[in-house]
């Protein structure tokens, strides 16, 4: 009974929001409606025993692609008014697809037939005394190897291309090279000097820049400036050891 | 009685008893890290901390959250209202429900499921969600870079952390937490403990570090970079709503230290396995490990500067993927030839 209610709660919310995927007006609602939708299909998932697939899903597609939806989207300045502008022109086009599309499905699904080996097979799928994703394990490794090694080759070979799309080696980038910053040793730049105690370091040549002028009090803030600048310069001046 | 916990009603009294006395530990918990985090922080730098608020300031977490709680809840007016309050409680409720998993003593789980680390994978890689929420209601220019960062950050992070899990369950053979722990039960040569840190060394560290960016702690806290940008995506938030993102933040630590523990440092089990060792019990062992880990969170965050952005990028993916790629197959590798994997494949 509980199963049954958890089913339709979770059903009826799967369609709400996956309306409210094409209704919503912010496309960023639209992407947070499409993650409610990937998380009630995962729980119909785990309804249906599959445990291991209502997880994957919500790794994979909510906790990896959508998060990158969201991204774009929120960087995207999307301007509604122009959206909704063509909206009755289209409209008559849209219906067409629409009413194609339906006719199909009503034709697909009218002469839907279940192979007669389908329902067994079905339920064969998960062994007795093995878990549901030792299952799919040993399926996906065995039987269907080559697809999914396939499967990963065209994931590969999309990977490759966005890359080499949008890779491009500009000249006036400076990229920083860690193994040039790891091979600096303290003495490239680094000196130890021996300091003798209450020398200072007048007695090893090391001289102070001579302090600013005090800028006058006509020129008040201008004064600020200056003071700034003779800051700067004692930066500059410091170093210049013997 | 005893029938009527067996009902479908009594069955879900016993599962709201019983994350009631995992929660409310767990909240304690969160308050007191908080102190313990600025007690360390404080030590390493040679200060004293709170110390005001009760005996050694052991009150300060609560004087915090009642002040927290006098505050008024500011919603900036170009804010999206519904996002902007939405963000902390997905925050701080992800940081909760990640809990049902983790077995406290044998078969002391909530939820003793057969996908347990992944779930874990699962909620702790939502924990985006919030921060990316949060940024983009806030509508303002920090909370947005904040919440970039943190979107690109976290699914760099997530990939090697994938793989190091991954590497441990070619160990164990099972997706289930209590298993993984009972596996890590039988020590070599009577003493040494068989926890997966010491066979998967780098792999600790891999997951140790990438926690760390899961959970945006410093080294790796560059959506919050207050130096940057202000304090990134909870710039706007105020009273309550700060207070949840800051427990989120606290108990997303408790928990990653408690997957960590799971993972590779052998959950509830005792170093050794004689006297003094076994004498405390297995919860007591388990927190006993958090807060080591907990420990060494803080002082990563005492130590450390902070990464630049780059720099961060390039750890995790030319550095940690590429290795713990390796580690992976290499492992898989030694334990086909020597015949050591689990189910006997």
């Amino acid at each position: 009974m509980i199963t049954a209610i958890a089913f339709y709660v979770f059903t009826a919310i799967l369609l709400v929001s996956a309306a409210m995927v094409v209704t919503a007006r912010n496309p960023v609602h639209s992407v947070l409606f499409l993650i409610l939708a990937f998380f009630n299909a995962a729980a119909l998932f785990l309804i249906a025993g599959a445990e291991f697939l209502a997880m994957i899903l919500v790794i994979v597609y909510v906790g990896a692609v959508a998060v990158l939806f969201l991204f774009v989207v929120m960087m995207l300045d999307v301007d509604f008014v122009a959206m909704r502008e063509g909206f009755q022109r289209y409209l008559p086009v849209g219906l067409a697809v629409v009413t194609v599309l339906f006719a199909e499905l009503v034709f697909v699904l009218g002469g839907w037939k279940f192979a007669p080996a389908a329902m067994s097979a079905k339920l064969s799928s998960t062994p007795a005394g093995i878990s549901n994703t030792a299952a799919i394990g040993r399926l996906l490794y065995t039987d269907y190897i080559f697809l999914f090694q396939a499967a990963g080759l065209v994931l590969l070979v999309a990977m490759i291309g966005a890359i080499v799309l949008t890779l491009r080696d500009r000249k006036t980038s400076r990229h920083q090279v860690i193994r040039h910053q790891n091979e600096r040793q303290p003495g490239d730049t680094l000196e130890m000097l021996d300091v003798a105690l209450g020398a200072g370091i007048k007695t090893l040549g090391i001289y102070r820049p001579k302090p600013a002028p005090v800028p006058e009090l006509e020129h008040a803030h201008e004064g600020h400036g200056g003071g700034h600048a003779a800051g700067h310069g004692d930066a500059h001046h410091t170093p210049e050891v013997r | 009685m005893l029938e009527f916990f067996h009902t479908p009603l009594g069955h879900v009294i016993v599962v709201f008893a019983q994350a009631l006395a995992l929660l409310v530990p767990l909240l304690i918990g969160v308050a007191y890290l908080t102190l313990a985090e600025r007690k360390v922080l404080a030590a390493i730098q040679l200060r004293r901390g709170p110390n005001v608020v009760g005996p050694f300031g052991l009150l300060q977490p609560f004087a915090d959250a009642l002040k927290m709680l006098m505050k008024e809840t500011i919603i900036p007016s170009g804010a999206n209202r519904g996002l902007f309050l939405l963000a902390p409680m997905l925050t701080f409720g992800l940081a909760m429900i990640a809990w049902a998993v983790i077995p406290v003593n044998d078969g002391w789980a909530i939820a003793d499921i057969n996908v347990g680390v992944l779930y874990l994978f699962a909620i702790s890689s939502l924990g985006v969600y919030g921060v990316i929420i949060a940024g983009w209601a806030s509508n303002s220019k920090y909370p947005f870079m904040g919440a970039m960062r943190s979107a690109a950050q976290m699914v760099s992070y997530e990939v090697s952390m994938g793989f190091v899990i991954v590497t441990v369950l070619v160990c164990v053979g099972s997706l289930n937490l209590t298993d993984i722990v009972q596996s890590q039960n039988h020590y070599w040569f009577g003493f040494i403990p068989a926890w997966h840190f010491i066979p998967l060394f780098p792999m600790f560290i891999i997951f140790f570090i990438s926690a760390l960016a899961e959970t945006n702690r410093s080294p790796f806290d560059l959506p919050e970079g207050e130096s940057e940008i202000v304090a990134g995506f909870f710039v706007e938030y105020s009273s309550m709503s700060f207070a949840l993102f800051f427990l989120g933040e606290y108990a997303n630590m408790i928990l990653m230290s408690a997957m960590t523990a799971s993972l590779f440092l052998g959950g509830w089990l005792p170093p050794f396995p004689f006297a003094p060792f076994t004498w405390l019990p297995g919860p007591l062992w388990l927190i006993v490990k958090i807060c080591f880990l907990l420990f060494v969170f803080i002082w990563v965050r005492g130590t450390f500067p902070r990464y630049r952005y780059d720099q961060l990028m390039r750890l995790g993916w030319k550095v940690f993927l590429p290795f713990s790629l390796f580690w992976l197959v290499l492992t898989a590798g030694v334990m086909m030839a020597f015949g050591w994997l689990p189910h006997g494949v």
